[in-house]
Parts: C-alpha cells; sequence; structure tokens
C-alpha cells in the first residue's frame, strides 16, 4: 500500500519542525530549552529520513535514523552531564553566563 | 478506498498539529518543565507519522528512547538542579538577534519549500516508490525484519562503533558530574592554587 500523503508534505512539515527549533535554539537562553530545541531539530531530520526512505523504497534510510536516535541519546547524556556540572556551581546560569569561560 | 484517503489525511494533520504545536510550545513556554511536556507532544506526533509511513519499529522506539528516556531525562535534570523557575523572555541580550533568528527561520522554511515544490514534478511524484513494508505480505512484521537485515548485515560496523559511543557517553558524564573527595587527585593542589 502506497501511502497517499505525497512525501513532499512531510518534507515541507519537517522544514517547519526544523526552522522552529533552530530559531529556538538561537533566540532561548536557558540551557535545557536549548537542547530541547535541538531535540526538535532532530527529529524533523529523522522525519525526512522516514518520508524518502518509504517514498524511494530505501530501508537505509530507517537505519539512519536509527543511529541518528543513539546519537542523540549520547549527546543529551553528555550534554545533561555538563549542564548539571555548569549549574551546580552557578546556579541559574543561561547561556550567555558561559561568556566566563573566556580565558 | 476514498475514505482510507480522507483517514490518511486526518491522520497527517491530526499529527502536524501536534508536531507543530508542541515545538512552538517548547520556544514559547517560560517554563522548563512546560517546554519539556510541549517536546513530549512533539515527539508523539512524530511516531504518529512514522507509523503512517509504516516504520512501525521506529515509531516504537521513538516513543520508548525519546518520549521515555530522553524527556525524563530532561525532567530528572530539571527537578534535580530547581531550575523549574520561569524565564523571562523578555530579556533580550543581543538586539538584532530575534529579528535575524526570525528572518533565518522563515527563510530556510521558504527555501527548502521551494526545492521541495520544485523537486516535486520530477523526483517526488507518489506511488513510484517501493513500500518498505513489503507490498506482497502486508500482515507481517517485514518492516522490522527488513531494518534488522539492513542493520545486523550491511551497517554491523556501525551498529557495533555505537555500543563504544555509548559506553564513552556515560563514562565521559560520570567523570564530569562526579565530585572528586578532596586529595583524590593531584591537580586538586593546584586548582586551590589558583582559587586562592
Amino acid at each position: 500500500m502506497i501511502a497517499a500523503i505525497e512525501p513532499s508534505w512531510y518534507l515541507i512539515l519537517a522544514a517547519l519542525l526544523f526552522s522552529i527549533g533552530a530559531f529556538g535554539l538561537l533566540v532561548r537562553r536557558n540551557p535545557l530549552v536549548m537542547f530541547m530545541c535541538i531535540e526538535l531539530m532532530l527529529n524533523a531530520a529523522n522525519l525526512t529520513f522516514v518520508a524518502l526512505a518509504t517514498k524511494l523504497g530505501d530501508i537505509n534510510g530507517q537505519t539512519a535514523v536509527f543511529f541518528v536516535m543513539v546519537v542523540a541519546a549520547a549527546e543529551v547524556v553528555v550534554g545533561l552531564g555538563i549542564l548539571v556540572s555548569i549549574l551546580r556551581r552557578r546556579p541559574g546560569a543561561t547561556a550567555d553566563d558561559l561568556v566566563a569561560l573566556k580565558g | 478506498m476514498a475514505d482510507t484517503t480522507f483517514l490518511e489525511y486526518v491522520v497527517f494533520f491530526a499529527a502536524s498539529t501536534m508536531i507543530l504545536g508542541g515545538a512552538f510550545g517548547v520556544i514559547v513556554f517560560k517554563n522548563p518543565v512546560h517546554a519539556a511536556l510541549g517536546l513530549v507532544l512533539t515527539l508523539f506526533g512524530v511516531a504518529v507519522q512514522f507509523v503512517a509511513q509504516e516504520a512501525h519499529f521506529l515509531a516504537a522506539v521513538q516513543v520508548i528512547v525519546y518520549a521515555g528516556a530522553i524527556v525524563v531525562l530532561f525532567l530528572f535534570v530539571i527537578m534535580l538542579l530547581g531550575v523549574d523557575k520561569s524565564q523571562d523572555l523578555a530579556i533580550e541580550p543581543i538586539k538584532v538577534q530575534r529579528p535575524l533568528a526570525v528572518t533565518m527561520a522563515v527563510g530556510l522554511v521558504g527555501l527548502i519549500t521551494a526545492a521541495v515544490v520544485k523537486a516535486g514534478d520530477s523526483v517526488l511524484a507518489p506511488g513510484s516508490g517501493i513500500d518498505v513494508a513489503g507490498a506482497e505480505n502486508p500482515d507481517s512484521d517485514a518492516n522490522i525484519r527488513q531494518l534488522a537485515e539492513n542493520l545486523y548485515n550491511d551497517h554491523v560496523l556501525a551498529f557495533e562503533l555505537t555500543s563504544v559511543l555509548l559506553i564513552v557517553a556515560v563514562a565521559g558524564t560520570v567523570l564530569l558530574t562526579r565530585k572528586w573527595p578532596k586529595g583524590a587527585y593531584d591537580d586538586d593542589v593546584a586548582r586551590e592554587e589558583v582559587t586562592s
């Protein structure tokens, strides 16, 4: 059964999702919310992968999504670890406060 | 048959509303806990879109790993650090950043949409693809079997490397967040000399 929804609709939906995520990453100052915006962008990429895998009949696209999920999990673990060690030292730190790292 | 198509459109637009509404919630909610709940809505919407495209295994993994593990990790860190206070969104440290970000986002959507629409006639004509789930046996677990064969035959080295990646990530996180006892390392002395 071929899906009636055209793949280009999924691609445009993924473009919207990616743009919202990129906008949030640029605008928000809370590092946790910035991480959530990165997750939004990764999900947009996953949506594109699955849409084209279904369209082209190539299972490699779905395998790529699998790897993206693994890398996203590792990225979240390391990123939140860094955030915990920063926020433990300076509670309420935002992305701008990390200018203190400048030597 | 027309009913099936209509139902697919309903599913597509309902899931798209979930995705975009959740994503919008992530960037406008002041409280990080509310933003995390918006992220859950988006992730469930993406899972619905995966099911609509016959990627059943990925939909299950999406719900378990993303909406389960990753969002719980986010909420755990928010609660652990007590950063669930609202952020004043009116503060804007760099003046031109928001107009530039709006320009970038709108331009990105416009460019991708233009590219998709331009390519849509030739490359993305619907109905010319092969069904991933296996058209000859639609009731079987063809999707998960195909994915497993592809993963363990063609990408087995990358699959093994992901285990290395996860171990390194876990070990690095433990190293980053652990509070070391005093004098456990020689560079503690050097650090105290710098701070004092």
